[in-house]
């Protein structure tokens, strides 16, 4: 028995260890993620909490240079749905297209895939927070390329991800990438119908039921 | 006995009375207020108070001032336009703080006969004491000497650039120390008109920029002429006044503006410009430089701020004058706000229809068209203090303009430019590290930069060993863990024990 989970153990070690290789060789590495099956979901899960993380720990640590913010107007539910809403449109939507167009990833898989190809972020925004505290406002540009290069590779991890999983060419990868997006404006179009319909639905009755009570 | 009880009993509640009641006359919840780094408003102790409202009648009038448009101030007297009544009154600021009048000039020696003022709307006095006016409906600029001769008149240029269709109605002016004289008149957006000390037209300066988007001029293009004429058309926007400086560099002001061009940065609501007409104003705050941040509809007024008059005082710090809510606006060097007070009404402290702008000192002076009233404010300790701190820090005094700022800081913990005036004052004496923390508290980010800056050298040349050390132990840890892993190795593979 203990035995076994130290087994199961050593393999979620090893399959957050293979977060690193997917980020330096991410054709062989999302390749083997699915069909080798080297990844997991609880890696999956640490790498998006490690995300998470990260955006949490910017926002009191970066130095006021770079970030300032105000506290008064912080929502840290939304300030983390701003991460988690879009993931989960993101995999609903590639999956959703993708099954029509031969795609061989499963909903699991994307949803693996793409949370190993955010590897990048947490890596590298974490120790740009410390950095941030030792520069000045004229070295800000280090601070600034960095940024901007982790969300770039992470941007491009997910392409390769999605390429691999799916067993797709680079031009219908970049097809459905865009499709994917797409897809999920009309996911928030729907959504935003849905839920007016439905609060303007629960208005009428509820001045209907008003209007019999004023009666009575 | 119970007369002495009674006696008692009343003295207990007089001093009762006295301890409840205030011993100083507080002005109304948000008169003066400032707004954070956040653009919220936080209110603010006074800075000014009015210490006397000055009507015909204290003056020894007898007619009523109607409609004055234009104040200037000179040494310690003040000259004032009363615009409705075509006259000038001149007045004598005492020491003890009255005011007396000096003389009502109504009328001036032509060459030939004497002439009247036709509405003058504004006035100023040159270096060499002559005086300069705005004769707005003589359609002419008079110079006159101090026995009230008539020493020059600046008329209509006969320039191809002057549209000649148009009546030359100056409203505003101002002299320089070599008796140019500058004007805003009726109807001429080009910018300010410049004369020559001779009387000869020479031109426009400060000419606000026509700015549009190509959206703009792609619309004009293809829309009908009917359908261009409703549309706005691209004009540079016009002054509404013009205060020269005592470094020779004019500010000025324009309630020309509308909302969205003020947004993004199109029009400018008050600009300095200098001999070339270029804006050189220095816009440094948080927040630009147009008054109010908020313009949703309050009290029955909305919309920006829309400036009718301006003033600079010492180190550059200068206040301009909304008539929209009829509130000032009082600016440093840097851009930004020290403080905002005023408002509509008919209390003191407060207008009906604000028309000019002075200062005389660290006094302002602000002129009522419409109640007919001069309003004379004098700087409260707090104000006081915040002005005697710039100064202390503009003449290299950094530790006592320090400690100026905590006096600032006492009265009004919120006041952001009193925790960076301490950080500045901090920062010239080598502390950089106390500085840095009053820098990051008020999200001063350039000054912290600078602090930091110097902190983190010193840092490095305090721990240089420590450094190193580091750095060696970074480095050789590492070199020797392999070196140990290969003599070990070479120990397991030694033939020695293979067998």
């Amino acid at each position: 028995m203990t035995n076994k989970k130290q087994i199961s153990g050593s393999r979620y070690v090893r399959s957050l260890r293979y977060a690193l290789y997917c980020m330096s060789h991410p054709l062989d590495g999302f390749w083997d993620l699915t069909h080798e099956k080297r990844g997991s979901l609880a890696a999956a899960n640490t790498i998006l909490l490690l995300t998470l993380l990260a955006r949490i720990l910017k926002l009191p640590f970066t130095s006021f240079l770079f970030l300032q913010v105000n506290w008064e107007k912080i929502n840290i539910f939304l300030y983390l749905a701003s991460v988690l809403f879009p993931l989960a449109l993101w995999c609903v939507g590639n999956w959703g297209l993708t099954t029509l167009f031969e795609g061989k990833g499963r909903l699991d898989q994307i949803y693996m895939a793409t949370c190993y190809a955010m590897t990048p972020y947490p890596l590298i925004q974490l120790p740009l927070i410390l950095l941030s505290n030792i520069v000045t406002q004229e070295e800000g540009q280090f601070y600034m390329v960095l940024g901007g290069f982790s969300l770039l590779w992470a941007a491009l991890l997910i392409l390769a991800a999605m390429m691999e999983i799916h067993e797709y060419r680079l031009g219908k990868t970049v097809l459905f990438t865009v499709g994917t997006l797409f897809a999920m404006l009309v996911m928030i179009f729907i959504l935003l119908l849905f839920f007016s319909m439905i609060s303007q639905g629960i208005a009428y009755f509820v001045s209907l039921g008003r209007e019999i009570i004023f009666r009575m | 006995m119970g007369k002495r009880m009674k006696r008692l009993g009343t003295a207990a509640v007089c001093l009762l009375l006295a301890a409840g009641s205030p011993t100083t006359v507080r002005a109304e919840e948000g008169y003066t207020y400032n707004y954070s780094y956040w653009g919220e408003v936080q209110a603010s102790p006074d800075a000014y108070r009015v210490s006397q409202v000055v009507t015909s009648s204290a003056l020894g009038l007898d007619v009523n001032l109607k409609t004055p448009e234009g104040l200037f101030v000179s040494g310690d007297r003040i000259w004032l336009c009363d615009t409705g009544n075509s006259r000038i009154l001149e007045i004598q600021a005492e020491d003890s703080g009255t005011l007396s009048l000096v003389r009502s000039i109504d009328s001036f020696h032509g060459p030939d006969k004497d002439e009247a003022f036709a509405a003058p709307t504004d006035v100023a006095v040159g270096e060499d004491g002559c005086l300069y006016v705005c004769d707005r409906d003589g359609q002419r600029i008079v110079k006159l000497d101090g026995e009230g001769n008539l020493l020059q008149e600046f008329t209509k240029p006969k320039d191809a650039n002057f549209d000649q269709d148009l009546a030359f109605q100056p409203e505003k002016l101002a002299v320089d120390s070599a008796g140019r004289v500058y004007c805003v008149a009726v109807n001429v957006n080009k910018g300010l008109i410049k004369f020559e000390a001779d009387g000869s037209f020479s031109g426009f300066v400060g000419a606000a920029k026509v700015t549009y988007d190509l959206a703009d001029y792609l619309w004009k293009k293809i829309a009908t002429s009917a359908q261009r004429g409703q549309m706005e058309s691209f004009v540079p926007t016009e002054y509404d006044n013009l205060y020269m400086d005592e470094d020779g560099f004019i500010y000025t002001c324009t309630g020309n503006v509308t909302a969205a061009d003020l947004d993004s940065g199109a029009a400018d609501a008050v600009r300095r410009l200098n001999m070339m007409g270029n804006d050189i104003l220095v816009r440094n705050g948080e927040w630009p430089v147009l008054g109010d941040l908020e313009w949703e509809e309050g009290g029955g007024y909305k919309g920006p701020s829309l400036m009718q008059d301006i003033t600079a005082m010492e180190n550059d710090i200068y206040a301009a004058l909304d008539r929209v809510r009829g509130r000032l606006f009082v600016y440093d060097d840097q851009g930004r706000l020290l403080f905002a007070f005023g408002g509509n009404g008919s209390l003191d402290g407060h207008f009906k229809e604000p028309s000019a702008l002075e200062h005389m000192g660290r006094n302002l002076l602000v002129l009522d068209a419409l109640a007919g009233s001069l309003t004379v404010f004098t700087p409260t300790e707090y104000g006081t203090l915040i002005f005697d701190a710039m100064d202390q820090f503009q003449a290299g005094d950094y530790a006592r303009s320090g400690e100026t700022w905590e006096q600032v800081l006492e009265l009004n913990g919120n006041y952001d430019l009193a925790y960076i005036g301490i950080g500045r004052a901090l920062m010239r004496q080598g502390q950089y590290g106390e500085a840095m923390e009053y820098f990051r508290l008020k999200w001063d980010d350039e000054n912290y930069s600078r602090a930091f800056k110097q902190y983190r050298k010193e840092w490095v040349e305090d721990h240089i060993f420590l450094i190193f050390g580091a750095a060696a132990v970074v480095l050789c840890v590492p070199l020797a863990a392999g070196k140990l892993r290969g003599i070990r190795r070479e120990i397991d593979t030694a033939e020695i024990f293979q067998k």
